[in-house]
């Protein structure tokens, strides 16, 4: 065993081997559990569309179709510079590696800078749940449970983002002390498997969200 | 007898000073440190119910006011359930025994094991401190609208803290999770395991599964009181009873959180005194996973009386009494695995014999109140509160002390006093029975929950039930004395004080850091006591599978 290795492992396990099975399968345990977490905002959102989808429907044509799909696209290519990034941990390309995990990182930022422009808008527009929400047409006052499941799950989503980048400048500062290699990935794996999670979830936020409904010009 | 000499060095002696127990990554010291974090818990609980008990000695309601008397029941459900119940059986004797037990050096993830407990002490400090604003006054169910849009109480700090306190128990459900996955020692099979290891793995599935659901729906009750959302606000087209939908998702399961450790504990302590292996083992396993899964579907039986469609209540009806399937085949294995034992009845013994009737008692209530006529009549009365009180009391309580007096001389390589033991658990088999007993009796009567004031003629009961509650105070504070007695002036143990099998007691007591001198490896069934009984060998997997 390398002198690397057995830095890398720790006292509790026997092997490298051991020790990256039961961190692969933590993680997996854990996003069972986030799946759960957001499953409660799904439940509520598919309740309160199913009893009043005029309401969802003319509140989703406030959101912004544009910055949304430019979101979409940023999350879903930072989840390419992940892949990538793992690939290049495991294939010994340091140097790759931390150019990826900055590229990463540095698409997670813009996503919430995006996500920053969006929400204050809505604050702009009264759009916010609570005494000064104001709503412009049919529908009135009852677009207000929209936005508060809005807030909620683009909320819970964003504070999962930021998590996500703070851990990931962990990641990159030991990726930058040469760390991680073919012999030891695990966190790099690890992370990935979250960061892709967070980019699922949008998956999911954004047609729920932005785009059913939209054709749908109703006004009761 | 023989003399036993304490092991020259073990877990308590390897580091010394006050940062070597904050900072250990040693699952058997963040086993104590779980002991003294739910300890403290219990105690507060403990001092609520007894403000309870004593306003309710009279009928008028003179302690205290009405809104006084809110504030006490709601903390003491709070206390106990998310500070004690939950995380006792798991948090103390899981981590200290688990891992011995499946022969490993640790859990797998060390470091999320001790900050586990460090979010369980601190999602506690902001229950603590919503205690000293003045405390909450929603019952623990935190029912909204009340808790959202009218209480003054500090519903924030106290709903903070229980969302917190969620994450420890997710952390130690993954945490055992994958330690019972990955790191089993040579030759322990999944049908090798102890039972007790079974029951851990299927409290730990329903904590990973259930616990994030209570934890996003505090969130928005937490929104909802901060910023007015209104998801939970039928004047905004919320809706009140998603709440109660969403809570009960993990709070159903949560009362198999809290009882499923429990029969772990017991599997292990009924073998140990009747020498002799669990009769039907694969049942006893997979009725724990069976209970686990079931405990998911079932939710809905706590809103037969709140808008839920009288079909869907059907369906809920059908399932609850499903769950009493496997729990009586525990129930009855248990019973078998007496039968013809060597029945020796040890201090830790007579809890398990305990938990045995107290439990059937408070399962077959459990299936009255599953039927959909009986519970609209008794719909939060004193017997749903009997009812569950014989669940996580004579249940849940009944394992953990049954469990630590079991493994007490492994974690600290003494012996109690049996003479205080014995008295100490009549004292609170006594006690229980004359505390909660009186209440079936006033439920089915129609006394109500949670009101301080009740009309004359229920007096006696509540007399009896008040001083049952003393008695059970006494019996429930002798062990603290007995057990810090044993510190000193105990009598050594020895590595296997019972004659027990399994190998937490192949290894010396107290244990070395790393749990065993030699890495064991295992060559055969749980619970090999004596001469074979008439129950075939069962679980023929490979040795040396992992």
């Amino acid at each position: 065993m390398s002198h690397a290795d057995s830095s890398a492992l720790a006292h509790q396990f026997d092997s490298l081997a051991q020790q990256k099975e039961s961190a692969t399968l933590g993680m997996w345990l854990f996003l069972c559990q986030e799946i759960l977490f957001f499953g409660g905002l799904f439940v509520t959102y598919l309740l309160y569309r199913w009893r009043d989808p005029t309401a969802f429907a003319a509140g989703s044509h406030e959101l912004d179709i544009v910055l949304g799909g430019f979101n979409t696209v940023v999350l879903i290519a930072s989840s390419l510079t992940m892949a990538m990034a793992v690939h290049s941990a495991q294939t010994d390309k340091r140097r790759q590696l931390v150019g990826y995990l900055v590229a990463t990182g540095a698409l997670g930022i813009v996503f919430l800078v995006v996500k920053y422009f969006e929400y204050s808008a809505k604050w702009h527009h009264h759009l916010i749940p609570g005494a000064g929400f104001r709503f412009e047409g049919a529908v009135g006052g009852r677009a207000e449970l929209f936005f508060s499941l809005y807030f909620a799950m683009t909320g819970m989503h964003a504070l999962h983002m930021v998590v996500g980048v703070a851990v990931l400048a962990w990641i990159l500062k030991r990726a930058r002390a040469g760390e991680f290699g073919s012999h030891y990935y695990n966190p790099v794996e690890c992370f990935g498997l979250y960061w892709h999670f967070v980019d699922i979830v949008w998956i999911f936020l954004f047609p729920l969200l932005y785009l059913i409904g939209r054709h749908y010009h109703g006004g009761a | 007898m023989i003399a036993h000499e304490m092991p020259k060095s073990h877990y308590l002696n390897a580091e010394h000073g006050l940062k070597s127990w904050l900072l250990t990554l040693d699952h058997k010291r963040i086993g104590l440190l779980y002991l003294l974090g739910v300890s403290f818990f219990f105690l507060l609980g403990s001092a609520f119910a007894m403000l309870v008990r004593l306003e309710l000695l009279t009928p008028e309601g003179d302690l205290m006011s009405a809104d006084a008397y809110n504030h006490v029941f709601t903390m003491h459900g709070v206390f106990m359930v998310f500070f004690f119940l939950i995380p006792a059986i798991p948090g103390v004797l899981g981590n200290f025994a688990l891992p011995i037990m499946i022969g490993a050096k640790d859990v797998a993830f060390p470091k999320l094991n001790l900050l586990s407990w460090y979010v369980f002490m601190t999602g506690g400090m902001f229950t603590m401190y919503g205690l000293l604003s003045g405390g909450v006054d929603t019952g623990w169910t935190f029912y909204p609208p009340y808790s959202s849009l009218y209480s003054t109480s500090a519903v924030l700090p106290v709903g903070l803290g229980v969302f917190i306190n969620g994450f420890a128990s997710i952390l130690t459900g993954v945490n055992f999770m994958v330690t019972v996955h990955r790191m089993r020692a040579p030759g322990m099979t999944w049908f090798r395991l102890p039972l007790f290891v079974w029951g851990q793995y299927a409290t730990s599935l329903v904590m990973v599964l259930g616990t994030p659901v209570i934890a996003i729906t505090l969130v928005l009750l937490v929104l909802e009181r901060l910023f007015h959302f209104g998801i939970f606000d039928a004047a905004k087209g919320g809706d009140p009873v998603l709440f109660q939908h969403l809570f009960w998702f993990y709070s159903h399961p949560a009362v198999y959180i809290m009882i499923l450790p429990a029969m772990a504990v017991i599997s292990e302590v009924i073998a140990a005194f009747a020498r002799k292996r669990i009769f039907g083992y694969h049942a006893v396993a997979f009725s724990s996973i069976g209970i686990a899964v079931l405990g998911f579907f079932v939710w809905g039986h706590h809103m037969y009386v709140s808008s839920q469609s009288v079909y869907a209540g059907v369906v809920f009806s059908l399932l609850t009494m499903l769950v009493a399937i496997p729990s009586a085949i525990k129930v009855f294995n248990w019973t078998f695995t007496l039968y013809k034992g060597a029945v020796a009845l040890e201090m830790p013994m007579l809890y398990a014999m305990g938990f045995l009737g107290l439990f059937t008692i408070g399962g077959l209530t459990g299936v009255f109140l599953a039927t959909l006529g009986f519970d609209v009549h008794v719909h939060d009365t004193y017997f749903v509160v009997a009812h569950f009180h014989y669940v996580m009391v004579g249940g849940t309580i009944m394992g953990y002390l049954g469990g630590l007096h079991f493994w007490w001389p492994k974690m600290t390589g003494r012996l109690y006093s049996t003479f205080w033991g014995k008295t100490s658990g009549w004292l609170v088999f006594v006690g229980f029975n004359l505390t909660f007993f009186p209440q079936f009796l006033l439920g089915m009567q129609g006394m109500p929950r949670r009101y301080h004031a009740y009309p004359e003629e229920w007096q006696v009961l509540n007399v009896l039930s008040s001083a049952g509650a003393s008695v059970l105070g006494v019996g429930l504070i002798l062990p603290v004395i007995y057990f810090l007695w044993s510190l000193r002036a105990g009598r050594v143990a020895g590595p296997n004080p019972w004659g027990a099998r399994g190998l937490e007691w192949e290894t010396s007591s107290p244990p070395p850091t790393l749990n065993f001198d030699e890495p064991p490896v295992v060559d055969h069934e749980a619970y090999d006591y004596g001469p074979p009984t008439d129950e075939p060998a069962a679980g023929a997997a490979p040795a040396g599978a992992r």
